[in-house]
């Protein structure tokens, strides 16, 4: 059979526009491009910018500025031997770096890098006589599709842990899935305060709804981009909550047994999921690529725009790591049950009250001071039932009540 | 013909990873073959533009439940063959065959004596894309009974959780009879003869 009579078979492919294909192929080549362009240079900013913290020098040998460091580093890695320790469960040994690495590159799809947002365009591109969005993909429940991939991330470091048979790397993938599913929670609630207030799940929306100065930052009053920073960073298993990979505690933590390409895949993944949560950040709540244009075309702002918001999250990263002590194992667990998912539940609640007020005409000073009795009697209970817990905790193992 | 090819793979990687979860002596391996069952069920959702419902299955049952699952076989070293000679409920065995038995009779009755009827799919309910909006007035307005006593399902299980991995130590004292001092109370009030 001939490419035409196979292609005939699906009534779908009969008038297929190639134009549209050749889009779509070129926006996942030049993202795919892109994304593992900015994991070099992420790796090179963050060794360069925590040597500057840290009063140090830094990479300096490859290239100008030890740019070409990563490059070298990877050449390196390809080099190695290739090592399966005889304890290991094979065929997850072999998956869980895959498994770590390709959702954080799908993640990538569903961000908005460019477009013009200004009078009431929506981020549409003219490319070859086709419009299009300047993001791989603009599905219906676009922010949902980040947290689903957010979620099965988790496997790569749990599975990586159990399968290398080795007791450190168990311990760091039984704090890597606990942390992660816990502060899930804290992330999955902020991104609800936003949708609120855009009114849709794909991301190209919640950007449209941003634009030019209404950013879901103060229009969701800070809590929740607070509250999504934090739980970010754990999601990340950043420094100060990079328990997973704890080098004084856990040798090396879940990867501690892998070598050679694997590690590199680890490691690809690490970089990838900052960048690409930073991006996920500035779509939330810093209006993603929308902002003014001044010279020039409309799209090309909408890349700038991007670029510097991105870049000043990847620079908060770096400075985290490079600032903050890391949390002991318990007060992680306290911070994100005790503190951030209350707290993201009670603005949740808030937001949702003025929400409804707004469309109903309610007074919203009376609408404030409810919510605010209402939080205040639910801190009560909270505060009395953590109360209640220490004490009881102070008692055991001397009396049981 | 693309929806029956995406029908056709989903299929084989549902069917795959239910029997995977039944062949499977290892547990993790199990539960990676459910997680793969998952899913495929997900992109079935998505071919019949359920979207919303296919993010929450990978979110929900992907995301949380299995990585629950994965995460107390680690916690509890039961990463190893079980033994399949002891039974440790009797008559589990014949009365599992004999579920199954009619289940795979009843099932078949059901594909024999039905026609495929080409369900439409979910765009046809939907209007203007309000997928989301209408799921949640469904739930808050027809559904809503369902909807609590799940949620107080969800809460007796919680509490049931907490109540069987409390562990109790030590004494045990009544805190409706008096009790001068109890042993957590500030250092000064205890006697300090004790020792």
């Amino acid at each position: 059979m001939t490419p035409a009579q196979v292609l005939a078979l699906d009534p779908l492919l009969i008038d297929v526009d190639w134009g549209v294909v050749g889009i779509v192929v070129l926006k996942v080549v030049v993202a795919f491009t892109l994304l593992l362009v900015s994991v070099l240079f992420m790796v090179w900013f963050e060794r360069k910018a925590v040597s500057d913290l840290q009063n140090r020098i830094g990479p300096n040998r490859a290239g100008p500025f030890g740019l070409f460091q990563t490059i070298a580093d990877g050449l390196k890695f390809f080099m190695k031997e290739d090592s399966i320790p005889d304890r290991a469960d094979r065929r997850v040994f072999v998956l869980a770096p895959y498994l770590a690495a390709v959702p954080a590159f799908l993640v990538f799809a569903v961000v908005p890098i460019g477009g013009d947002f200004s009078d009431g365009n929506r981020g549409v591109i003219r490319i070859f006589g086709h419009d299009t969005l300047m993001q791989v993909a603009d599905p219906p429940v676009g922010i949902l599709f980040v947290l689903a991939m957010s979620g099965i991330a988790v496997y790569g470091i749990m599975l990586a842990g159990w399968s290398s048979g080795s007791k450190y790397p168990l311990l760091g993938s039984v704090r890597a899935s606990a942390q992660m599913v816990s502060y899930e929670a804290a992330l999955g609630l902020s991104v609800a305060a936003v949708v609120l207030f855009s009114e849709t799940l794909s991301t190209n929306g919640i950007v449209a709804a941003q634009v030019p100065w209404g950013w879901n930052l103060w229009a969701t009053g800070l809590v929740p981009f607070v509250i999504f920073l934090i739980a970010a960073t754990a999601e990340l298993n950043r420094p100060p909550f990079d328990l997973v990979e704890a080098e004084q505690e856990l040798v090396g933590g879940f990867n501690t047994e892998y070598a050679s390409f694997r590690f590199a895949l680890f490691f690809l993944a690490e970089f990838m999921n900052v960048v690409t949560m930073s991006a996920i950040i500035v779509t939330l709540f810093l209006g993603g690529p929308a902002g003014p244009v001044l010279v020039g075309p409309g799209w090309m702002w909408g890349t700038i725009w991007f670029t510097v918001k991105l870049l000043g999250f990847l620079f908060l990263f770096v400075w985290f790591r490079a600032t903050l002590p890391r949390f002991r194992y318990d007060q992680l667990m306290v911070l994100g049950w005790k503190v951030l998912i209350p707290l993201a539940l009670g603005w949740f609640l808030l937001l949702a009250g003025l929400k409804v007020a707004d469309g109903a005409d309610w007074n919203p000073i009376a609408v404030v001071a409810v919510a605010a009795v209402g939080l205040l009697a639910g801190y009560g209970l909270l505060a009395s039932a953590l109360w209640a817990a220490r004490r009881n905790r102070e008692l055991e193992g001397e009396v049981s009540i | 013909m693309v929806e029956s090819f995406v029908f056709a793979v989903a299929a084989v990687v549902i069917v795959a990873g239910a029997v995977g979860v039944l062949v499977n002596r290892n547990p993790v391996h199990a539960a990676l073959s459910l997680v793969a069952t998952l899913f495929g069920v997900a992109v079935l959702f998505v071919a019949l533009e359920a979207n919303f419902l296919a993010a929450v299955q990978v979110i929900v049952y992907a995301g949380a439940i299995v990585v629950l699952f994965l995460f107390v076989i680690m916690l509890l070293g039961v990463d190893q063959s079980e033994d399949l000679d002891v039974e440790p409920l009797i008559g589990q065995r014949p009365a599992a065959i004999a579920i199954g038995v009619v289940l795979i009779i009843g099932l078949t009755g059901v594909v024999l004596t039905s026609s495929l009827t080409g369900a439409p799919a979910a765009h046809e309910w939907v209007r203007d894309g309000a997928e989301v909006a209408q799921i949640g007035r469904l739930l808050f307005t027809d559904y809503v009974f369902a909807l609590e006593i799940t949620s107080l399902l969800l809460l007796v299980a919680v509490v049931g959780a907490v109540t069987l991995a409390r562990t109790i130590r030590g004494e045990t004292v009544d805190l409706d009879e008096p009790v001068p001092v109890l042993p957590g109370d500030p250092v000064d009030l205890i006697d300090e003869d004790v020792e």
